[in-house]
């Protein structure tokens, strides 16, 4: 008897669909995915929609309406087994930067009726809000990540994601270090590794689209570009990105702006 | 005998970034009132990039779109050039029109294969599709490809590319970089070709409306960066002038901010509007293959977008090509830029039409004030009033059928939600 193939759904919250863009961006592998696993919840997709239970949802988005924040009970109900894909669903993404400022005044600044506005004060990750499996960081995900996501779960495998820090990826890649040979502020130190260390490549600071790595010492790493000649101000803007609700870089952000 | 349908429901619009939601009212044969709900949750971009530097801008603002992020970036690169008063020429700008050209043909590609194409077909998504036309979504999945190993050559990374900045690049292609494109873009010529061909082959629905169409146009070239703000109304401004002559409005059931001109009128801006307004800017066989495909000069059916994306994937093609051979790595990747207490803005061609984007900074360059206006927010009075007009024409079609061709109405315009802000849900109901 043929074998039911294991459902597929991708769900949306607040975020720039950047990271379920990355599955179609998988132009060499989609059809082959698609012929392993049925997509049985992909908007962006298909029109197709079928009932849960899903056996694998990818969650993109961070939850920043009190609608959204039942919605994700609902999901997770439903799913199987959940993996967060990218900054927003991780960490908040960049409309996290909200949660260090008070929201009506940005709805007032934009929208000349905050009324209809319905918002949460914060940006909060998905964990924040129910058990989650997996995590894949990044602004916006590696696509290879998320094939190797996939094709761990359909091969019922561990997933090959390394939690080393970017400085590995550059060595890997034989990048001379931007930090020790130009100056240049890099934030690959206490970044979690996924992007193959792309920035140094092209002579910039990596900017940590992927977050913190674990165990990450970021008070040595500010402590450094201090000494380089880095203003508070900066090293506030620096933490305060893409995943500035993530724990470490929420804590070594405030440090900075006290001393701002 | 038939039953008589009060309301057609679909909870979630499909095959559109983003989410939003569509409310037909039907009584006695006549439409009644038609929204295009947007709420998607809203980020705040234009707040939260108060107090950043101006250098940040682009990494930030390409955050709005992960399908358009090259369009976010140039926009906020040629307005902070614009404020402080740089200009980037030469094979700088050149290299700026080729990385537009790949997130073109990327966006394009994955419109008309994956997302526009099934509608017309009557396939639920393109991997159904794929199983009676494996060729055909196997080719669009190739452009598609080379469209995004261009962006990623110059830019880094496909989505959120890391190598644009205000003044120019942080490092630059060699030629033979470049060289690696310029063989497959052989290939993708004769793929976009093929896809003028399939795409005017296709159905289409009598449908006509009289579109006040917006957008730039450029002394000598399709628009990309640069140009005059024009409409086939009588429309000619300065970027500049932007802001006198079109205003947003904020409506109840949307997330994202409508925009009109001052005079309250709709109008409407992306490939249309680009092709009907730049007709004459296009590569003589550009225009060749575009009449070939029975296309005029300008064009006013929305349903016929696919096949203008598909003209405008083979212009990118041409233009790509055409910068590659002429491409002289310069000596500096970046021009030399000075804060200082300023104003600017930039508009340039989104996949999807006219992104204006208006910075204030202060003397170290911290941003002040910013001011965003996606294409997709213009064109949403247009896709209302697409509806107004197409629903009546068209209730002698089942419910089902229906409610995909409204669905169609409002996927001809390729909206990105995520830009405007935002979820899409399709309500027809008849009293």
């Amino acid at each position: 008897m043929k074998k039911k193939k294991p459902k597929l759904a991708v769900w949306k919250f607040a975020s720039c669909d950047g990271c379920q863009l990355s599955l179609l961006d998988c132009e060499d592998e989609l059809l082959a995915v698609a012929g392993a696993i049925d997509i049985a919840n992909f908007p962006e997709a298909s029109r197709a929609i079928a009932r849960g239970p899903y056996d694998l949802s990818l969650v993109e988005g961070s939850i920043t309406t009190p609608h959204d924040a039942e919605r994700i009970h609902k999901i997770r109900r439903s799913s199987k087994y959940m993996v967060t894909i990218g900054a927003c669903a991780t960490a908040g993404g960049i409309q996290a930067l909200r949660n260090f400022t008070d929201v009506k005044e940005y709805a007032s600044l934009i929208y000349a009726n905050p009324e209809y506005i319905s918002t949460l004060q914060n940006s909060t990750a998905i964990a924040d809000h129910v058990p989650v499996d997996l995590e894949l960081r990044g602004c916006p995900i590696s696509k290879y990540q998320l094939i190797e996501v996939v094709s761990a779960y359909l091969n019922h495998r561990k997933p090959n994601l390394p939690s080393f820090s970017v400085c590995i990826e550059c060595k890997l890649r034989g990048t001379t270090c931007v930090m020790v040979a130009h100056g240049t502020p890099c934030l690959g130190p206490v970044t979690h590794a996924g992007c193959g260390a792309i920035c140094p490549a092209y002579n910039r600071g990596c900017y940590s689209c992927f977050g913190p790595k674990e165990t990450v010492n970021t008070e040595a790493l500010a402590e450094q570009l201090k000494s380089m000649g880095t203003p508070p101000a900066d090293l506030v803007r620096m933490f305060r990105s893409f995943n500035a609700e993530a724990l470490e870089f929420r804590q070594e952000s405030t440090i900075h702006e006290r001393e701002d | 005998m038939k039953e008589k349908i009060k309301s057609i429901k679909v909870d979630y619009l499909a095959r559109v970034e983003g989410e939003g939601a569509l409310h037909v009212k039907i009584k006695e044969g006549k439409v009644t009132d038609v929204r295009f709900n947007i709420f998607e949750p809203p980020r705040f971009f234009e707040a939260f990039l108060r107090g950043r530097h101006f250098t940040e801008a682009p990494d930030i603002t390409a955050r709005i779109c992960g399908i358009c992020p090259v369009a976010y970036q140039m926009s906020a690169v040629h307005a902070m050039e614009n404020a402080l008063s740089v200009s980037v020429d030469g094979q700088l700008r050149a290299l700026r029109r080729l990385i537009y050209c790949g997130e073109w043909i990327e966006s394009h590609a994955l419109h008309v294969y994956m997302l526009h194409a099934p509608d017309f077909l009557g396939y639920q998504d393109a991997i159904e599709m794929a199983r009676d036309y494996p060729e055909m979504v196997k080719q669009g999945l190739r452009l598609k490809k080379i469209g995004n190993e261009l962006v990623t050559l110059i830019g880094g990374r496909e989505i959120h590319p890391i190598n644009v900045k205000v003044g120019g690049f942080y490092k630059l292609p060699t030629k033979a970089d470049l060289a690696v494109i310029a063989e497959k873009l052989t290939w993708a010529r004769s793929a976009a070709h093929d896809m003028i061909d399939f795409t005017a082959r296709l159905d289409f629905p009598d449908f006509k409306q009289d579109y006040q169409y917006v957008a730039l146009r450029h002394p000598d070239e399709y628009p990309f960066c640069e140009g005059r703000i024009v409409s086939n109304k009588g429309l000619d401004i300065s970027v500049e002038e932007y802001e006198n002559f079109f205003q947003e409005e904020h409506v109840k059931h949307s997330t994202s901010l409508h925009s009109l001109t001052r005079n309250g009128e709709p109008y409407a801006t992306g490939p249309l509007a680009r092709y009907s307004l730049n007709f004459d800017r296009l590569y003589p066989d550009v225009q060749r293959a575009a009449t070939g495909a029975r296309l005029s000069e300008t064009c006013f059916n929305p349903f016929k977008s696919i096949i203008v994306r598909s003209v405008e994937t083979l212009q990118a093609v041409e233009e790509a090509t055409r910068i590659i051979e002429a491409y002289q790595q310069p000596e500096k990747a970046c021009v030399d830029i000075e804060a200082r207490e300023s104003r600017g803005c930039g508009c340039t061609e989104a996949p999807r039409g006219s992104l204006y984007h208006r910075y204030t900074l202060d003397a170290e360059g911290t941003i002040l004030n910013a001011k965003i206006v996606p294409p997709t927010s213009q064109n949403q009075k247009i896709i209302e009033s697409d509806l107004w007009h197409f629903v009546p024409e068209n209730l002698n079609l089942s419910h089902d059928d229906l409610t995909w061709k409204c669905e169609q109405v409002i996927r001809n315009y390729d909206p990105c939600i995520s830009c405007s802000c935002h979820f899409l849900n399709l309500t027809v109901e008849r009293g």
